[in-house]
């Protein structure tokens, strides 16, 4: 890209609009069009612009899944250096893969990725990426919490070309629908992200035809030199120092054995260095993460501590990411990935409580840390089999403005829940709570939001089997800034007239269960904000009040002085 | 009927609109008072005091209003409490596990009723319609009694699944409307019969917290009415942009939360569509906010929910308007990375932007306006001020804009115009995307006090043709409401795989439908040229849970719905489906989730030419010139009086065409001409 010509001020204000809005018209358009309600409801997509020489995130669209925000970029490097090796991209190539250790998350994203060429020359790279439904392996949906390898997880795809100088390869196309459960939805999605790349090429050329290759290159490079200004100015408004934060995995699943994520974050003028030494080596189960999804989770954290910031590679410039070898932060092929968000989730936590060290006002204590994937599958009296399978939320951390929201969802998404009434209409069971779980909050100033309590019940005559992908069973949300840790996850079921919990506390496969019988999902609730003894004495009275509380929580948390609060 | 005048009022957060119609002696008039609050009984009565001083001549009254909008937001609906099955007492609190905003896991959400007054009772239905455990209604009375004592002024009963099966909610109903000592007992399968509880006892909740509120309010208007001798309809525009009795309103206030911008679209659908436009974007900039609405056809679009604000649910269908915070108070800033910005923050109208003269002294678009000449300093809208402060509003354009950037005051002056139009243009370009139209096929109809100034920059950004500008555009909702027709909505969750659907009990809620919208059609004095009976089902493939709107031709004899054959829902589902993704699934099992039943009356329309003008010459329309700045130089600009342009008048740009609630901008290289309705239809010259 040329970068000699100059811009002015208000062309770049334009064109930043104009750019983001592209990238947002192609998240519309798949959202529009994708079969598969992940994509289409819960927005698990996303899509953007990147750099022609290194991949980096250029423009990236506001609806889609905060996590792909910063992951993009290492699907397009990974497709540039592919490409580099096996003749150069040309105009109309179209890539596609689905490789979590060269693009980072896990094996049902899909990503594409289009060289974009003008006048001959490549411009930059478009890309979109969906999660699929499903992709073999050893679990429909793949969440296997038993995988010791991705090939169990789901079919791998490499960086390939699904189409060349426009010419789209229906080989690749019958091998992935080839390997997947449900090909209909698997067709009905790559449509979709092929239209949205149609959509990026058509909208670029008339942004090109209207403003120019010169003024768009230099509008582009303004916009990271933007960025990364932004960010310098927030770091250098920060106190210089090092301060550490350390939490846990319960365990991978196989091995019983806690999992430490450390960081050191460290401020020094206008640069920030994140340094995950003393992390846990990489294990045996499905709690690893590649590279790419690490770097791209200190940019979710980073995001989410200063919210205004552009979503452009120019923001992590001036932050180093340390991510130790070996560790299981940068597992290498082919360690299983397949609950990467659990991991991510928890490098969230610790960013977040080392940043409240050095500026409290700016962060918000930790939320409930665990996504609990959990399936409950059987076969009806027709033979017909079901599988309900969902996330479940929990409280999100208060801040120095107000306590936490009460049953949010996770920060790596932006996913809602299915209605319980759709649940139940669709599989045979009946949630016999679906509600807030009092004393789940952490104390503080602002206490945290709380977690939730369900409650569901097998109708199924036949019964039933449950499994369940959670975490912080063993290691509570913690507060900042002197506030107090939430409730732990706490998953039981009835077994033989009594209840039951698994013995790795957040990870089961298999519970068998009778019709009648219930599994019981206590979530955590979020860290508070500030100490519980600045807390209004009114809030607490009210807390109580409302049952968000019971007496005895109440004064062992906060003393007595809310009792003269009482009505 | 009792009269001939049919008035249309429309209270808005700054100003009351109204437009009165006098059909036999061809002419139109239009008000525009300040809103009274807290009671805006006031300003509403003012402003028909205005052109009409005997209520008795007047036939109806039709009301488009914000009051159950500005109770919901601002929290000042009644204390009320709900009633709801074990379990489920916190589904109004839990949401749909959403968050406010993407980025930065701040704020935290409080329901309009408290965890302490949302009871619950034992008692169970299943998804199927299967009763596992029956209501224990002595627990009810137990409950309301509870409620009453705690001083709850309405009651909502929310119960599971009982869209599938009403018989628990409707019995614990019954008992409660037999002790509870107001009219307030909102039941969810009588406000919502339909599956999704958060989106169904949201919506049941909201009506009960505004019933006491909203139907004292419409009480005392109609008695302030009757009171000063009217004798017609008094009527209340919905969130779908129809009208209904205010009787219906009183029980529904749920249905006015959108109820004053949902009759700017309908006004503004029928004036484009008369004059030529049936695909038409309307673009209402306010004070904090531009406003866009698609209209394809002729038809607005409806959508079958809204979030009124974080967690504040209401599920209802609405005409869908898309809000981006770029209105004419929006403030304009430079952020540390040296980028300028317009919005979010705005310093609305009170106190407005800095040429007001009312404290704020951060720019804003009506001051970038002002300074380029845009707008006359000497005569500002609304008329509650005497001049605008020029000089004010350079300064402060200067020190926020200019200076950081390194521009002259005009130079950032136009720099803000050109972000803030930016903006506006994708607005429009997005909502036609995600609808899947492209955009130049559209004309665009700017309302609102701003609208029409920013018309040519929207020629531009988005490719668009034709911009029309109504003849009112300051009163466009107020118009509204003469137009509008009666409507009443209808949603039954059906739940059912098509093959093996039960036609006949599909068809007995259909019935139902049209037998309620009819009775309602009749107990309303209006007369109607038509009424109208749409189908539509809500239905996917098995395995899916986005369903897609399936229109279904059912034959109606007289008022009797014949049952449609499965063969023609499965037709009907194929084409809709056909036209929404292009294919078909080979072995896709079709199922069907809701029925939705409109019910329309169609009231006579008005001819829109009695709004245009009659005679005048455009020579004598010409107020005189004045310097007006466009791209980088000053134009010597003609000012008209746009009221006085006589039909085909034609205006070249630059150009400024003046009427007391807007100002109409024609651009240098554009042209304006009169059409026969008294729009202005704006166009590039060479086009």
């Amino acid at each position: 890209m040329n970068e000699h010509t100059e811009i002015d001020p208000i062309t770049l204000a334009v064109l930043a609009g104009r750019m983001e809005q592209i990238a947002d018209e192609m998240d519309a358009t798949l959202f529009r069009s994708a079969f598969n309600p992940i994509i289409a409801e819960a927005h698990d997509a996303s899509h953007g612009l990147y750099h022609a020489v290194t991949g980096d995130t250029l423009v990236q669209g506001k609806s889609g899944l905060p996590i792909f925000v910063g992951v993009m970029s290492f699907a397009v490097k990974a497709v540039i250096e592919k490409a580099a090796a096996s003749g150069q991209a040309e105009d109309g190539d179209i890539w596609i893969f689905n490789d979590a250790h060269v693009g980072g998350t896990h094996l049902n994203d899909m990503r594409l990725v289009r060289p974009y060429f003008r006048d001959g020359e490549l411009f930059c790279y478009l890309a979109s990426v969906g999660h699929w439904h499903d992709l073999g392996g050893g679990v429909p949906g793949n969440y296997n919490p038993a995988a010791t390898d991705v090939f169990q997880e789901a079919f791998v795809l490499p960086p390939v070309r699904l189409a060349r100088k426009g010419e789209v390869n229906q080989d690749i196309i019958d091998i992935l629908m080839r390997n997947t459960r449900l090909p209909q939805s698997a067709m009905g999605d790559l449509n979709g992200q092929l239209g949205a790349l149609d959509l990026g090429v058509r909208r670029m050329d008339e942004l090109l035809d209207e403003y120019g290759v010169d003024t768009v290159s230099a509008g582009l490079e303004a916009l990271g030199h933007r960025a990364e200004t932004l960010m310098r100015a927030e770091l250098a408004a920060l106190p210089d120092g090092r301060w550490e934060a350390l939490d846990y995995l319960d365990n991978d699943g196989i091995k019983d054995e806690a999992l430490p994520i450390a960081v050191a974050l460290e401020i020094r003028g206008d640069r920030m260095v994140l340094d995950f030494a003393g992390t846990a080596p990489r294990c045996a189960g499905p709690v690893n993460i590649a590279l790419p999804t690490a770097v791209a989770t200190a940019y979710v954290a980073i995001k989410h501590i200063f919210p205004a910031l552009p979503a452009n590679a120019g923001v992590m410039r001036p932050i180093e990411v340390k991510i130790p070898e070996g560790s299981l932060l940068a597992a290498e092929f082919p360690a299983p990935v397949g609950g990467y968000t659990e991991t991510i989730l928890r490098m969230i936590d610790v960013i977040f409580s080392a940043a409240a060290q050095a500026a409290p006002d700016r962060v918000v204590a930790n939320a409930y840390g665990t996504i609990n994937a959990l399936s409950i599958a059987g076969r009806r009296s027709n033979g017909q089999p079901w599988v309900m399978f969902s996330f479940y939320g929990g409280g999100h951390g208060g801040s120095l403005e107000s306590d936490g929201l009460n049953h949010g969802n996770a920060p790596i998404s932006t996913a809602t829940i299915p209605p319980m009434e759709i649940l139940e209409a669709a599989y045979p069971v009946m949630f016999r709570q679906w509600a807030l779980r009092p004393d789940s909050a952490g104390a503080g100033q602002h206490r945290g939001g709380l977690g939730a309590v369900y409650e569901i019940e097998v109708l199924e005559e036949n019964g039933a089997e449950a499994f369940l992908f959670g975490e912080r069973g063993r290691f509570a949300p913690q507060g900042v800034a002197g506030g107090g840790a939430a409730a732990m996850n706490v998953f039981s079921y009835d077994q033989d007239g009594a209840l039951a919990y698994p013995p790795m506390t957040s990870k089961m496969r298999g519970i068998p269960l009778k019709a009648g019988e219930a599994v019981r999902l206590e979530t955590p609730g979020g860290g508070g904000y500030g100490p519980a003894a600045d807390r209004d004495p009114a809030a607490v009275a009210r807390d109580v009040a409302l049952g968000f509380l019971s007496t005895a929580e109440a004064v062992r948390l906060y003393g007595t002085a809310w009792q003269e609060q009482q009505a | 009927m009792s009269g001939k005048k049919m008035i249309g009022v429309d209270v808005g957060g700054t100003f009351t609109d109204v437009f009165v119609l006098d059909e036999a002696a061809g002419t139109a008039s239009v008000a525009k008072v300040p809103t009274t609050r807290p009671d805006q009984s006031g300003g509403f009565l003012d402003g028909i005091g205005r052109h009409v001083s005997d209520l008795s001549d007047v036939a109806v009254v039709v009301h488009g209003t914000t009051a159950g909008t500005n109770a919901l937001l601002e929290r000042k609906g009644a204390k009320i409490g709900i009633i709801t099955t074990q379990g489920l007492r916190d589904v109004l609190e839990m949401r749909r596990r959403d968050r406010p905003w993407t980025w930065g896991l701040r704020g935290d959400f409080e329901p309009v009723v408290p965890r302490d007054l949302r009871l619950e009772v034992p008692e169970r239905t299943l998804a199927d319609g299967t009763i596992r455990v029956p209501v224990d209604l002595q627990a009810v009375r137990d409950a309301a009694q509870q409620l009453l004592d705690q001083g709850c002024l309405a009651v909502a009963v929310l119960f599971a699944h009982s869209y599938a099966n009403p018989e628990n909610e409707a019995l614990a109903v019954a008992a409660l409307r037999e002790i509870w000592p107001t009219p307030h007992v909102s039941a969810s399968h009588e406000i919502l019969p339909e599956i999704r509880e958060f989106e169904r006892f949201s919506t049941t909740a909201l009506n009960a917290y505004l019933q006491p509120e909203v139907s004292g309010y419409l009480d005392r208007l109609e008695s302030a009415l009757k009171g000063g001798g009217f004798e017609g309809e008094f009527m209340i525009v919905q969130s779908n942009g129809g009208v209904m009795d205010v009787g219906t309103a009183c029980q529904l206030p749920v249905r006015t939360a959108l109820s004053g911008p949902a009759a700017g679209v309908i006004a503004a659908a029928y004036i484009a569509d008369t004059a030529g436009f049936p695909d038409v974007i309307t673009g209402d900039m306010g004070g904090t906010s531009f406003d866009v609405s698609l209209i394809s056809g002729g038809q607005s679009i409806l959508s079958p929910q809204t979030s009124i604000d974080f967690g504040m649910v209401v599920r209802t269908p609405m005409i869908e308007i898309t809000t981006i915070g770029a209105g004419g108070g929006s403030i304009a800033w430079v952020d540390k990375g040296g980028l300028l910005n317009i919005g979010p923050e705005s310093a609305g109208s009170n106190p407005g932007p800095v040429a007001y003269g009312l404290g704020n002294t951060r720019p804003t678009v009506t001051d970038a306006n002002v300074v380029l000449g845009r707008i006359d300093p000497d005569n500002p809208i609304g008329g509650k001020l005497t001049r605008l402060d020029v000089e004010a509003a350079s300064k402060a354009i200067d020190i926020h804009v200019g200076v950081p950037l390194n521009l002259t005051t005009l130079e950032a002056a136009e720099a803000i115009l050109r972000v803030a139009n930016s903006r506006m243009a994708g607005a429009i370009r997005l909502v036609s995307i995600e609808r899947g139209f492209d955009p130049k096929r559209f004309a665009f109809m700017p309302f609102g006090g701003g609208g029409a100034l920013h018309t040519g920059a929207m020629l531009a950004d988005v490719g668009i043709g034709r911009a029309i500008v109504p003849r009112y555009p300051g009163v466009t909702s107020a118009m509204g409401c003469v137009i509008a027709d009666m409507r009443q909505d209808f949603v039954q969750t059906i739940n059912s795989l098509a093959g093996t659907l039960d036609t006949t009990s599909l068809c007995r809620f259909m019935q139902s439908h049209v037998d309620q919208g009819l009775a309602m059609l009749t107990a309303s004095r209006t007369t109607f040229e038509s009424r109208d009976i749409s189908f539509e089902l809500d239905m996917a493939y098995l395995g899916q849970t986005h369903t897609v709107s399936v229109p279904l031709t059912v034959q109606v004899n007289d008022t009797t719905v014949v049952a449609p054959t499965l063969a023609q829902i499965a037709a009907a589902f194929d084409a809709a489906y056909m036209a929404a993704y292009g294919r078909l699934l080979d072995k896709g099992v079709r199922r069907v989730m809701n029925l939705r039943s409109a019910v329309t009356g169609k009231r006579p329309k008005f001819d829109l030419s009695t709004l245009a003008p009659v005679g005048g010459r455009t020579g004598d329309a010409l107020k005189g010139h004045r310097d007006v700045h466009f791209g980088t130089q000053w134009f010597s600009t003609a000012i008209y009086d746009r009221l006085a342009l006589p039909v085909g008048a034609e205006i070249h740009g630059p150009a400024i065409l003046e009427q007391p609630d807007t100002t109409v901008l024609i651009e240098p290289g554009l042209m304006g001409r009169v059409d026969s309705y008294g729009n202005t239809i704006i166009m590039r010259e060479d086009a």
